[in-house]
């Protein structure tokens, strides 16, 4: 019981990192990305590789997972996302669905269709258990090591966010981009760098979850839904939402594996339909600032 | 009459070309027999791309779910003609139902909230009717796909051949049937208001138009239309599978309603055509991989601009930078 709470935090703290950079990109120009699925299996690729064919530790690939999922995110951002950032829902949609097949298709091109396997180091392999009964609590180190990381970069996200010059200029672009331009702040700086960090995370988060989640060409499509969820569900106004909303989706999709094995993904569905047509504009919305 | 009445009827009368074309698509399965199989699957897209624009094109909803209704009216056409009778116009109106009534249920979702919101809806709804699919296998067969679907004759006397001829002339006989209804359906004062929620929603509800009402009588009719084209490709191939509730499929309906152009009746009929001939290509070129031609092409046709790809006369005009709008 407590295990399977601690693997859903486990997998919503994934959820969280993989997302983040959505409910950023979303909140602040309104873009609807599908394509985000696609720079977490880029970092997830990173790794994998680089540890079976290099033999890179576990360790190493993470920050480089990191950036180089960033460092495509600034390309693409630049390239091509920046002149669509005003043009109709529609063309963004088709944009995102179009650049998500296509890396579908290059990944299973060079790499094979079938699944990575990851080689987690030894030290990540065990489990500790305390308590007993009921109330025992597994605990995967794997899954403590995530969470370790996962909460750690919540807490300098949130830090960043609210303390730092950088998270004021980000938060004022949010509100009001021609403002925030009028007062001198350089929105496309702005934005282009947190479209990297947010691709960033992602990458990370591919690559701390392709032991998980497992890593396969389809992977983009498969996720998609969970993070739109994560975002639609926790709003695209602040981190706590999403990562409120990225707990709440783990632990039920655990715990709904787990204990109804027959209704599958049904819960975490409706659960997300019921959500929205009750709240439209996801759980925890701020009322200020221009949606 | 006034001149606004005038206007509007002229823009719904009846042109000359175009009962040209329908003649020569009706024709289409006896002037190439060889290719009847693939004409068949043209008409069917086409349905379910003019349904879709019912709701994309003239009401503005962005739906990344459509192919739900799609497999609804595929599974309960299937369904039908395996455990009850196996008469196609009578599977088929089964099929239309279904997906009706479901439509009628979903449009309470979509009237609310963001085009994010709305694109999740719909989405989940898909994926909820394919779980659905896929763990009901004692009626659906699951993930093995619904088999042994046998058809009866059409209309009792023509049965379906394996060169598809009979298919071919079924589908585009039910696609200029609803075509027309549609095409009927957006002339109309109905299609009017339509077109003015999409082009500003607020003003519409200030003018009197039950915006809530009209959407959702819209998102209805054209579930209905989708659970036909299931139906048709049901009953045409003899088998339902999990396949007609994929998310590709919503992308794909989406991508050849823009080839064609929306808004536009015939932009699905033309974009079926080309999308069809264009996945027949590549996919023989590269079966494995022809999905990256596609994304490419989407990312290029957004890039360019997708109003400026059907109107190639603007392509010089303003400089190569695409899509200024």
């Amino acid at each position: 019981m407590l295990t399977i709470l601690f693997d859903g935090v486990a997998y919503g703290m994934l959820l969280f990192i993989l997302a983040v950079g959505l409910a950023v990109t979303m909140g602040l120009m309104n873009f609807i990305n599908l394509a985000h699925g696609a720079f977490a299996m880029v970092g997830g690729y990173i790794t994998v590789l680089l540890m079976q064919r290099l033999g890179v530790p576990f360790l190493w690939c993470l920050p480089l997972a990191f950036v180089g999922a960033a460092l495509l995110g600034a390309v693409l951002e630049r390239t091509l996302y920046r002149p669509l950032y005003h043009k109709p829902h529609l063309d963004q949609v088709l944009f995102s669905i179009g650049l998500t097949f296509m890396a579908v298709a290059s990944v299973d091109y060079f790499v094979g269709s079938s699944q990575q396997i990851l080689q987690l180091p030894d030290w990540l392999k065990g489990r500790t258990e305390l308590g007993q009964g009921a109330w025992m609590l597994g605990m995967g180190h794997y899954r403590l090591f995530i969470i370790a990381v996962c909460a750690a970069l919540t807490v300098a996200l949130q830090y960043v966010l609210a303390r730092t010059r950088f998270g004021s200029r980000l938060r004022a672009s949010v509100d009001d981009q021609r403002v925030a331009a009028g007062l001198g702040i350089n929105v496309n700086v702005v934005f282009l760098s947190t479209f990297a960090v947010g691709s960033g995370l992602a990458g990370l988060g591919g690559a701390l979850g392709a032991e998980v989640l497992g890593m396969d060409p389809s992977f983009p499509l498969k996720f998609m839904i969970y993070f739109l969820i994560v975002v639609a569900v926790g709003g695209t106004s602040s981190i706590t939402g999403p990562l409120l909303a990225a707990l709440l989706l783990g632990i039920a999709d655990v715990a709904g594996k787990y204990y109804i094995p027959k209704l599958g993904a049904f819960i975490v569905y409706s659960l997300m339909i019921v959500i929205l047509v009750w709240r439209p504009q996801g759980l925890f919305v701020r009322q200020a600032g221009k949606a | 009459m006034n001149l606004a009445d005038t206007a509007l009827l002229r823009a719904s009368r009846w042109r000359w070309w175009e009962v040209l074309l329908w003649l020569a698509a009706l024709a289409a399965p006896w002037l190439l027999p060889s290719h009847a199989l693939i004409v068949n699957e043209i008409a069917i897209l086409a349905l379910f791309a003019i349904s879709l624009d019912l709701i994309l094109g003239y009401s503005g909803i962005v739906s990344l779910g459509h192919a739900a209704f799609f497999g609804m009216g595929a599974y309960s056409a299937a369904l039908f003609a395996k455990l009850v009778m196996p008469d196609p116009l009578l599977g088929l109106a089964v099929g239309i139902v279904s997906a009706t009534l479901l439509g009628a249920v979903c449009s309470v979702t979509v009237l609310r909230g963001t085009d994010l919101t709305r694109l999740m809806v719909t989405l989940g709804v898909a994926l909820i009717l394919m779980e659905l699919a896929n763990k009901l296998d004692w009626l659906t067969g699951g993930a093995d796909g619904l088999q042994g679907v046998v058809m009866g004759p059409l209309l009792g006397r023509f049965e379906f051949d394996l060169g598809g001829q009979t298919a071919a002339a079924y589908s585009l006989g039910v696609l200029l049937v609803l075509f027309v209804l549609l095409r009927r359906m957006v002339s109309s004062p109905f299609g009017a208001t339509l077109k003015a929620i999409r082009d500003n929603r607020l003003r519409a509800m200030a003018i009197g138009i039950p915006v809530g009402r009209r959407l959702a009588v819209a998102y209805t009719v054209a579930a209905g239309m989708a659970g036909a084209a299931g139906a048709l490709l049901a009953q045409t191939t003899g088998f339902a599978s999990l396949d007609v509730f994929e998310f590709h499929r919503s992308a794909d309906v989406m991508l050849v309603l823009v080839i064609g152009g929306v808004g536009w009746l015939y932009g699905g009929v033309a974009g079926a055509l080309v999308f069809k001939l264009m996945q027949d290509t590549l996919s023989s070129i590269t079966p494995q991989y022809w999905t990256f031609w596609i994304g490419l092409f989407l990312v290029v046709l957004v890039l360019v601009g997708r109003e400026r790809l059907v109107r190639p006369w603007t392509w010089f005009r303003g400089g190569t930078h695409g899509g200024k709008s």
